[in-house]
């Protein structure tokens, strides 16, 4: 293991790569590409043995890592905001079909109007496809979950895809020292892609059958078993990878001075970063505040938060996504943690830094005083007033 | 161009391939023409299909048809999907086990699944893809699509005051595809079961990309009596509103003569309820006339008397 | 087949599905003028006409919809189309 100074984007690939991918395909979109130029330089200059297929939209880079998937093939796929929409179609089908495809998602905003910067809204709109989400924190995170994704999807009785959800620009092109794992360590923690089943004249099955009323909701019903013995998984991947290589991110969620906390601020991805150093100040004055991180967002470890919350007072939720017509998404999940529980903090939801909006120290400290001072609500945070009118 | 060799086939059973238990319409030209081409490849292959009448009438869960390893996905993705197939099989070393052939009707061809085909086709992969045209979309009842012929009367199309039909000409789908540089082009019918065969065991002998496309009557959706299948396919062919032929490295290498004198196409177009509409009026025989020259712009343009 | 996977069926399962009964006439294969051709064997969409032997088809009701097409196409007049009884 060798800690290097470079690009997230180029880590992450670094890491697909030494994962033994036997098919990637993509279609490029800003802020996705620098992980998938990479990749396909590894493959020009013979480092990496895979079949790169360019295709001609996203719809069909994810159509492409589905046959691949489903011949028997370890498959990748890169891609964000509006690729990841024209996906969404497949990525229910992947999901589907049980194929244990990875990808990742760059999060960005989606249209309309453009905007290329970060926010979640992108994979948000995927929750409900039948993919793991797995956010990442940092560069060094996001490039070990990889690996860790790829264990997980294809664990036997798991065989989901999974998706790795990355900040686009803040940690896709920003330059932090990662530690990069060797292909030979690599080869110890991740076992070849074995499946039971795939497509050949040997066995000649059929997948994508038709189900009718008789058998649809049967099949929801697995997945959704599935996903709830995947928590187990992802759990034991995470410790699996502490073991080998003595980094642990977190399982399903990660906390941080959680512990003797009255107030607690939850989120997913990049800002846990920023979140982490404004603890430490507001601890230095005295406050007793903590970080829960979110990391796996599906399944939705509702358990693992209620233990590690069922302590605190007040709770603030940031993030960067809005479900339009409703408010806060992830808020709302957390409300519903403590439902029906004895005692039920008071739980602030804050939108945030959509569309690549700052997220300043101050932003942060003034969702912390809003949710001291006012009852329990959700608002959008970090509004300029000047283009509202003041409203 | 160069071959590749398959594996050792399997002994060829007598049962065919698309085993019988599907629930295709009575007479259905596609169940037969995807028998067709599933008997001249063998078994080993493996099959992708977009969504639509052959993919519901033969992948009903807990039951399937193939006896052959096949994947449907979604409408638009048949090509994409088998282009996965494909390079899986290439990076797994496994490109000996089997071709792959992709299928889809003709609204999954050459509507929605058009770009999806044309990345197929541009990308090189060894694939044969197979259209099977019936000249609408037939699965969601009987809508008009890029292939369906002028005039023609669809759910979608339908004639009246101010309608003949679908105003529009049949897409040139041979040509888009042939556009693409790639070495194998053809059309054919399920009339003619032999050339059906010899042109998918030559596109398989064939490295790269190739295009078929495989006029299928729908008795349903042609108002046509499903005893005559077999007759109204011929007579497309025989008017030369339906040509036959062969494209290598985009030149028309090969086509299927029709008999002289020709037959008229009302000939073929009087069997048909989708084209009933032209003959209730006399003003119908102008459109008749105007079909009757796409005829004979195909038999001069190919070469078909 | 698991339904519990993605829904993957077994190769040729559909034969459980008996669609004779859709059959509203029945080809009869008289094989007295039979010549060969195998055209109703090649013509049929339900892959349900087998040759035993030479000048002898025999098709399989289990499966056949009664379409017609053997009769149509049959180059010697040998298969008569009859109404089902049922």
């Amino acid at each position: 293991m060798s800690t290097t100074f470079i690009e997230g984007s180029i880590a992450v690939a670094k890491t697909v790569a030494v994962s033994r991918p036997h098919v990637i395909s993509a279609y490029p979109i800003t802020p996705q590409t620098h992980i998938v130029e990479h990749l396909s330089e590894l493959v020009a200059n013979g480092e990496l043995k895979s079949e790169f297929v360019n295709v001609e939209s996203e719809h069909s880079a994810a159509s492409v890592v589905l046959g691949s998937s489903a011949t028997g093939a370890r498959t990748y796929t890169a891609t964000t905001s509006q690729g990841f929409l024209l996906m969404i179609e497949v990525l229910f089908n992947i999901a589907g079909m049980r194929l244990p495809v990875v990808m990742t998602c760059v999060n960005r905003a989606v249209s309309a109007p453009i905007n290329i910067w970060n926010d979640q809204q992108d994979s948000m709109t995927a929750r409900d496809s039948g993919w793991i989400q797995l956010y990442a924190e940092d560069n060094q995170e996001a490039s070990d979950m990889h690996l860790q994704a790829f264990k997980i999807a294809e664990n036997k009785d798991i065989m989901l895809p999974v998706m790795v959800c990355m900040d686009g620009f803040v940690l896709t092109h920003s330059f932090d020292p990662v530690e990069l794992i060797s292909q030979e360590q690599v080869d110890k923690f991740l076992p070849p892609f074995k499946p039971e089943y795939y497509l050949t004249p040997k066995n000649p099955l059929t997948f994508g059958t038709l189900v009718g009323p008789d058998g649809y909701m049967e099949t929801r019903y697995f997945i959704e078993k599935t996903m709830h013995a995947s928590l187990q998984v992802i759990s034991d991947v995470a410790a699996d990878f502490h073991n080998q290589f003595g980094r642990f991110q977190g399982g399903l969620i990660d906390t941080y001075k959680v512990e003797d906390a009255s107030l607690v601020l939850v989120a997913m991805g990049s800002i846990i970063g920023t979140i982490k150093d404004i603890v430490d100040e507001l601890r230095a004055k005295g406050q007793k505040v903590g970080v829960l991180k979110v990391r796996s967002y599906r399944p939705f470890p509702k358990d693992e938060i209620y233990k590690a919350l069922n302590h605190v007072k007040e709770i603030a939720v940031l993030e960067k996504a809005v479900s339009l017509g409703y408010g806060g998404i992830l808020v709302n999940e957390i409300k519903s943690v403590f439902y029906g529980k004895p005692k039920t903090p008071k739980i602030n939801g804050f939108i945030l830094g959509l569309g690549g909006r700052d997220i300043t120290v101050d932003t942060i400290h003034q969702t912390i005083k809003e949710t001291v001072k006012a009852s329990s609500e959700e608002k959008f945070i970090g509004l300029n007033e000047a283009l509202i009118g003041g409203k | 161009m160069t071959t590749t060799t398959l594996a050792a086939p399997k002994e060829q059973s007598c049962q065919t391939l698309l085993a019988s238990g599907h629930t295709a319409c009575t007479g259905c030209g596609e169940a037969l023409a995807a028998k067709l081409v599933l008997g001249a490849a063998g078994p080993n292959i493996i099959v992708t299909d977009a969504t639509g009448c052959l993919e519901v009438f033969t992948t009903r869960f807990p039951q399937s048809s193939w006896e052959v390893p096949f994947i449907h996905s979604l409408f638009e993705n048949s090509a994409a999907v088998a282009s996965g197939v494909e390079v899986a099989l290439k990076a797994l070393g496994r490109q000996n086990e089997a071709k792959v052939i992709a299928q889809g009707g003709d609204g999954g061809t050459a509507d929605i699944g058009l770009q999806a085909l044309s990345g197929m086709l541009e990308r090189g992969h060894d694939i044969l893809y197979v259209c099977y045209d019936n000249e609408a979309y037939m699965n969601t009842g009987v809508q008009r699509s890029g292939l369906t012929p002028f005039d023609c009367m669809t759910t979608t199309s339908p004639c009246g005051e101010l309608s003949w039909g679908n105003k529009h000409n049949k897409k040139d789908m041979p040509s888009i595809a042939a556009a693409h540089g790639i070495p194998y082009v053809a059309t054919a019918s399920v009339a003619f079961p032999k050339d059906i065969e010899n042109k998918v065991k030559k596109a398989l002998s064939i490295t790269g990309p190739k295009y078929m496309q495989i006029h299928s009557p729908c008795p349903l959706g042609w108002r046509s009596n499903p005893q005559l299948t077999i007759k109204v396919a011929k007579l497309a062919v025989q008017t030369g509103l339906y040509p036959v032929f062969e494209m290598e490295n985009g030149k028309v290498t090969k086509v299927r003569k029709i008999t002289t004198p020709k037959t008229p196409v009302e000939e073929y177009l009087k069997i048909q309820g989708r084209f009933a509409h032209l003959f209730k009026s006399p003003k119908g025989k102008e459109e008749i006339q105007k079909i009757q020259e796409i005829a004979d712009r195909n038999i001069e343009k190919y070469g078909l008397a | 087949m698991r339904l519990d996977l993605g829904a993957i069926a077994k190769a040729g399962t559909s034969k459980a599905n008996q669609t004779g009964g859709w059959r509203n006439f029945k080809p009869i294969f008289h094989q007295k003028k039979c010549n060969s051709c195998d055209l109703c064997r090649i013509y049929c969409p339900e892959g349900c006409v087998t040759m035993i032997e030479k000048k002898k088809y025999t098709v399989d009701y289990a499966y056949c919809k009664g379409c017609g097409i053997c009769a149509e196409e049959c180059s010697s007049s040998d298969i008569e189309m009859v109404v089902e009884e049922k």
